[in-house]
């Protein structure tokens, strides 16, 4: 009986703890939606609704009929996607040469890819932004992607060396044995069971190029080119008047986001590695 | 080492190391012999090398020392919250008996899904201090004025710690839940077998699994919010009031890009890198990161 009404309070308190989380999480996103459904003069409100008085969707009209707000969409979208199969390809053969092997300078690697991220942005803006003029990569995707790439890589790397490393080696030697060379016994063996780093490291490398305004910013230039990051930035440096398409833009960001977060977050399953070593 | 490993372990990681270093030394290197140099808007083309100038009009400014304090509480403050509650969280949503499951895990994740740069203007307008949401529900729900949030130097800098906690969180709840599951569960079987307490197991099962997971996060969550420019330059648009709500990296952006002061923020950067370096060194070698739980 004791032990029951025990259970039954610390599923009350995590409830509690969790109802209390969510509403500070979404209470922001609501307060968004709300203005994004002011009308025009109402757009300074001080009520509390999220559905405000004379709600309307003319926010959402003008910002795909009178801003670029697609092109810049599309142009997210392709440079986010680029950097995340690199990214993704890169850390998990790298990350599995540093977990499994011995080798002369690795650990040299392993704090040069820390070091890496110890760099304030503003150091390699400026360097950056003269490299990409000499390369003729200013207004160009492949400088943005590039850039990208370089500053996620050393989190997934070493994201992914710890997963493999939790990995037992094990298994690996039963797939040598087996008659596995050592690719297959990598590619067959422990990537999949690495699936829940590899959705990780993806989502990492995707949302840190998506969210980017300041490398951005100083790379593509023209409006033709900008990423959603710029393009709200322009609506929100007129706050007054825009307010109703920074926070519909916002939502229209946040939602591709969220939705490929939804997608991937089923490879999270619990216990990939279960039951795959006894004893 | 055979010859056939050789091949295999260079194959795996030389084209990530090109990348990263190819874009990343180049840029370092300049940037030390811009910090050596009179660059400026005026000397944006006749530069040249003048020496430690730089690095000595850094140190001899009182504002470098309050402003570095400032980070360091920022830095604390931030990433304490970011890992008390995304692991506790993580551990609550990994309980067995819990309902919705899906749902909670969805909405707490929205902080990282969602863009910095409009967690941080979508913040700056709920702090706003007539047309804010935090304030109107001061005054109508807790009775208390409002709270002149981005006008005081104070308040501005709570507001962009309340801002970057918000979106902190998740991914340290997100690297707790992958580390959480990837311990067996006939560990917590058998120990449940021999008796042990709930707080045993998660000493002695949760603890020891979570960390080769959570200590490069860790290191890695002090080293970005240190580094975090977004929340600080975007809430307190650009250091308001009166430069009084700068940390570290914030302050140099607003030297180089707004002031054109190419070298002295060239020379800044490089004292911020040692710092951070200075610090991620130590915390890598206290937590021993390098190494592995199987070693």
């Amino acid at each position: 009986m004791n032990e029951k009404v025990k259970k039954i309070l610390i599923d009350f308190s995590a409830y509690l703890f969790l109802v209390i989380f969510t509403s500070l999480t979404i209470y922001p996103v609501l307060n968004v939606v709300s203005i994004s459904l002011r009308p025009a003069d109402k757009l300074l409100s001080t009520s509390l609704s999220i559905i405000p008085e004379g709600a309307t969707l003319s926010s959402y009209i003008s910002l795909f009929t009178e801003t670029l707000f697609l092109r810049w969409l599309l142009n997210s979208t392709l440079i986010s996607l680029a950097v995340m199969i690199t990214g993704v390809t890169l850390a998990s053969t790298a990350g599995y040469a540093l977990s499994r092997f011995k080798f002369f300078g690795k650990k040299a690697v392993m704090i040069g890819i820390l070091i890496t991220q110890m760099f304030p942005a503003t150091m390699l803006l400026l360097p950056l932004y003269i490299m990409l003029i000499k390369l003729k990569l200013l207004n160009s995707y492949l400088g943005v992607i590039i850039v990208y790439t370089s500053t996620a890589l050393p989190f997934c790397v070493w994201q992914m060396k710890g997963y493999y490393d939790t990995i037992p080696v094990s298994l690996e030697e039963a797939a040598r044995i087996d008659g596995c060379n050592q690719f297959q016994a990598f590619y067959k063996v422990v990537f999949p069971l690495a699936l829940p780093a590899l959705v990780i490291t993806a989502l990492f490398s995707f949302m840190s190029s998506w969210a980017e305004y300041v490398v951005a910013a100083q790379i593509l230039q023209e409006p033709e080119l900008y990423t959603l990051a710029i393009g709200l930035k322009q609506f929100e440096s007129s706050m007054a008047t825009q307010w109703g398409l920074y926070a519909a833009g916002s939502l229209f960001v946040s939602i591709p986001a969220v939705l490929l977060f939804l997608i991937l977050s089923r490879y999270l399953i619990s216990g990939l590695t279960l039951g795959s070593v006894k004893g | 080492m055979s010859k056939r490993q050789n091949i295999f372990i260079i194959a795996f990681l030389l084209p990530a190391v090109i990348v990263m270093f190819g874009v990343i030394v180049y840029p370092f290197v300049y940037n030390i012999v811009i910090s050596l140099s009179n660059m400026s808007l005026r000397h944006f083309r006749d530069w040249r090398i003048i020496g430690l100038k730089q690095y000595v009009k850094v140190f001899s400014e009182g504002i470098f020392y309050s402003v570095f304090f400032k980070t360091l509480i920022w830095t604390f403050v931030n990433v304490s919250f970011h890992v008390l509650i995304g692991v506790f969280l993580a551990l609550v949503l990994n309980r067995k008996s819990l309902k919705f499951k899906p749902i909670f895990r969805t909405l707490l994740i929205l902080p990282w899904a969602i863009p910095q740069v409009i967690t941080a203007l979508t913040w700056r307008s709920m702090f706003n201090y007539e047309y804010g949401a935090i304030n109107i529900f001061i005054a109508k729900y807790l009775n208390l004025s409002p709270v002149e949030w981005l006008l005081r130097p104070f308040e501005a800098f709570t507001a962009c710690i309340i801002t970057n906690v918000w979106l902190g969180f998740p991914f340290m709840m997100v690297v707790a839940l992958g580390g959480l599951q990837s311990i067996p569960q006939e560990l917590y079987e058998a120990a449940e077998i021999d008796g042990a307490s709930a707080w045993q197991k998660f000493k002695n099962i949760t603890l020891p699994f979570l960390r080769p997971v959570m200590a490069p996060a860790i290191t890695l969550g002090i080293i970005w919010t240190f580094n975090n420019l977004n929340i600080v330059w975007l809430v307190s648009n650009g250091g308001e009031p009166a430069d009084q709500t700068h940390i570290l990296v914030s302050y140099v952006y607003k030297a180089a890009f707004n002031l054109y002061r190419y070298g002295y923020a060239s020379a800044l950067s490089v004292v911020i890198f040692f710092i951070l370096l200075a610090i991620g060194l130590y915390f890598l070698k206290k937590t021993r990161a390098v190494e592995s739980v199987y070693e």
